[in-house]
């Protein structure tokens, strides 16, 4: 495998890291007016991701850091070229970041007004993310809005298997009662959505939904409908834990498809090869990457394992 | 006003913004660090106390620079698409490298610490307030040597009309970057510093009124109000603590500027030219303090440790400038950079004299006299406009270039970009930027204002014991 390759697989990976981690404190934040009855509620639910969500933004830094870096072309007219979108998810950032760290520090109503902000940066910023995917690949608004949709609900389906997961008492029904109503939009959403992925590949300028050129773009958009499809059935089952891993595992996939998709042309008359960086700065990138990733990896592991109990009110 | 204008001004609203907060989180967090290394080893409660005032103050900072960090990272590419395609083999590298080995220790260990404290042995804790503030630093190292690769760009090769990075480590060890970062690194613990010394002198004189009206009472008994039982003698600790702080760090601020002045003659004449108003070339140039002031021969004299040394003014470089680049203005803005030196180095050294002037006045368990507890308040504004004023004097010193001699700000902006987005982005982040200023000011002189709150050191709650109660720990 070449560099290039290599650092493409390294972009995709920070990606699909970042909505898969999250894609749960998204959707805990929007659904907290939905799930929680008083402050304490709240307070229960937003402690599930109290301590994992700011290390989990720095999958977004460090992705398109690494595009920055890896591919600078791709990089520039990416962020450029979804301008205004960007801003938007930028707003939508920083409201949900002060809020998030600012909530626990204030009362009364500047707290209501935290929460508000926690539910409209997480709603926007998860519609947002599914809507600029959805436009690169499809370049229409409809493509835009099924691919915002159905990025929200599923964080939502996801954030409401994560909370299930991590907490107790009627918090944990409700939870799982609202992934369930998420799914019922998720579900539609991506049956909509995921034959245009693979089939938004035209290299000849043409039109092709052809299986047989891409099989294995094709096998992944059908495993990620799968995945998915079990991840509801195990939610309603009451499998939290293997819930989580299976709606994990589908936003794995669905990342996958998505940029196997930009593989071919990450952007309109844009090559990987073209955008790349040199071969010096992508060697020496690849050897630091390899030494640090592992530690990265073991020490939000460590987090996730410190905070491992379930949240009581 | 034209894309180019609005998209420099982003640049400049969002980069000052962003720069007033990060400072006192790199100098705040390794204060809050040492106050509970000081607590482990002592086991004093004040210490304990110290740490979570000033830790919560430092984490509604720190969300701050956090959100702001954001818009940085993403306006290279939004609004200088040209400069990040231009650049980005080699100035995104230490961007990348920042977010892999420095945004992740930070904002994972500073997870672990804020929710930790009845999870992880005190040991542990502690030690996960360490990795999270030596993250903070070490991304102030990796920013400032891409930063630094823009004044003197080093170890790439322009091929294609792109640059190639040849040798990343000439680009870490720029002479530029070894200079800016332990000189901006220490500004920062300035800015911390003359914080911490304005809180502590508002508490101290706060504190002493309270026992006087008899509305709080002494230490160990039992608290006033809800809060925390007045205890002067705390602030005293904290104080000296910052005062220490803040007079190393301007020694180390004093020692890194005498040798960016020195990169600056020939590096970057331009910029040295402006910050000193001088029009042309000079042997045995004198300083000028202000304008019609001048001292014969210092400024050769910092410049090259030389008292006859040529330096070199704005107009001759102009005129060489256009004979090597083409004809173009290369002069910056010469007015603002020339306020802006004198703003950096007045109110720096006016701060540094202040913490000075403290260390002597509470020498050997002495007490801080009234006028002086009052004084720390300008401990506060002082440093904070002297580092950004430094910000600018490097940053519209370096202008009409974005990588000096390579490639012009003019060449750098987003060519599909219209100036009606970038008016958008540049009313939407000034409006968001200023209603969340004054909530950080409200919010942080607010838990000033009401002191720290009265601790016992909680047992650890063992391993076993379950369900553990997690989400209103003492910080949260």
């Amino acid at each position: 495998m070449d560099v290039t390759t290599f650092w493409f697989l390294v972009v995709a990976f920070l990606w699909t890291g970042y909505f898969v981690l999250e894609g749960f404190d998204f959707g805990v934040g929007a659904l907290l007016p939905l799930v929680t009855r008083d402050e304490a509620e709240r307070r229960q639910a937003l402690a599930t991701i109290g301590p994992v969500w700011d290390g989990n933004e720095v999958w977004l830094i460090t992705a398109v850091g690494a595009m920055f870096a890896a591919f600078p072309a791709w990089y520039s007219g990416f962020l450029s070229g979804f301008y205004l979108p960007l801003v938007m998810v930028l707003a939508g950032l920083i409201v949900r970041g002060v809020a998030l760290e600012w909530r626990g520090k204030v009362e009364g109503r500047e707290r209501a007004l935290c929460d508000a902000g926690i539910v409209t940066g997480s709603v926007l910023t998860a519609f947002l993310w599914g809507g600029i995917f959805g436009h690169m690949l499809s370049g229409t608004l409809a493509g835009t809005l099924v691919g915002g949709a159905l990025s929200l609900s599923l964080a939502m389906l996801h954030g409401g298997v994560f909370l299930a997961l991590k907490t107790a008492g009627p918090l944990r029904a409700r939870a799982r009662r609202a992934a369930l109503t998420a799914a019922a939009v998720a579900v539609p959403a991506a049956a909509l959505a995921l034959p245009g992925v693979p089939a938004s590949i035209r290299p000849d300028g043409a039109a092709g939904a052809d299986w047989t050129a891409h099989p294995l773009v094709w096998a992944a958009a059908v495993a990620a409908m799968v995945a998915l499809a079990a991840g509801v059935a195990l939610i309603w089952r009451r499998r939290e834990g293997w819930a989580f891993t299976a709606t994990a595992g589908s936003i794995t996939l669905l990342t996958a498809t998505v940029f196997a998709v930009l593989w071919q042309a990450p952007l309109p008359g844009l090559t990987v090869a073209g955008a790349a960086s040199g071969p010096y700065t992508l060697g020496l990138l690849t050897w630091i990457g390899l030494i640090a990733l592992p530690f990265v990896l073991a020490y939000q592991a460590w987090t996730y394992w410190v905070f491992r109990k379930r949240v009581t009110a | 006003m034209d894309a180019l204008d609005l998209a420099r001004w982003q640049f400049g609203v969002t980069t000052v913004y962003h720069f007033l907060f990060v400072p006192l989180t790199i100098g705040l967090g390794v204060f809050v660090a040492g106050l509970q290394t000081a607590w482990h080893r002592t086991g004093k409660a004040h210490y304990l106390r110290l740490t979570k005032f000033f830790g919560k103050l430092f984490l509604i900072n720190f969300a701050m620079g956090v959100v702001t960090g954001l818009v940085q990272e993403f306006q290279f590419g939004m609004n200088w698409s040209a400069y990040s395609t231009f650049v980005g083999d080699v100035f995104g590298a230490p961007l990348a490298l920042e977010a892999l080995l420095a945004f992740f220790l930070e904002s994972t260990f500073l997870g672990l610490w804020i929710f930790g404290w009845d999870r992880l042995p005190k040991r542990i804790h502690l030690a996960c307030l360490w990795a999270a503030v030596i993250g903070s630093n070490l991304s102030a190292y990796f920013i400032l040597a891409a930063n630094a690769w823009m004044k003197h760009p080093v170890g790439y090769e322009v091929v294609d009309g792109k640059a190639r990075m040849t040798d990343l480590w000439a680009v870490l060890t720029n002479s530029t970057a070894l200079a800016q970062v332990p000189h901006v690194v220490a500004a920062a613990f300035i800015v911390a510093g003359g914080f911490v010394i304005a809180v502590s002198g508002y508490r101290i004189l706060r504190e002493r009124r309270m026992i006087a009206d008899g509305d709080a009472t002494v230490p160990m008994a039992r608290p006033a109000r809800g809060r925390g039982p007045a205890d002067p003698m705390m602030w005293r600790t904290s104080l000296r603590a910052a005062l220490v702080m803040t007079a190393i760090a301007g020694a180390v601020v004093a020692g890194t500027g005498d040798m960016s002045g020195q990169l600056l003659r020939e590096q970057q004449p331009m910029k040295l030219a402006a910050a000193e108003g001088l029009p042309h070339d000079r042997k045995g140039a004198p300083a000028s303090i202000v304008p019609g002031v001048e001292v014969p021969y210092v400024l050769s004299l910092l410049a090259a440790h030389d008292p006859n040394a040529e330096v070199q003014g704005v107009e001759d470089i102009q005129r060489r400038y256009a004979e090597r680049y083409g004809e173009a203005d290369y002069r910056p803005n010469v007015p603002v950079v020339f306020w802006s030196f004198r703003v950096m180095i007045g109110f720096g050294l006016a701060t540094v004299g202040l913490s000075v002037l403290g260390l002597w006045l509470t020498r050997r368990r002495r007490g801080t006299p009234d006028w002086f507890a009052r004084a720390c308040l300008l401990a506060l504004p002082l440093p904070t406009l002297a580092i950004v004023a430094g910000w600018l004097l490097s940053e519209i010193g370096r202008q009409p270039w974005t990588v000096q001699g390579e490639l012009l700000t003019a060449a750098s902006v987003s060519p599909g970009v219209s100036v009606t987005e970038v008016a958008i982005s540049l009313a939407l982040f000034t409006a968001l930027y200023g209603a969340l200023a004054v909530a950080e000011g409200w919010l942080l002189a607010r838990h000033v204002k009401a002191g720290p709150e009265p601790v016992v050191p909680a047992p650890r709650v063992p391993d076993d014991a379950e369900p553990v109660r997690l989400a209103p720990t003492l910080m949260y």
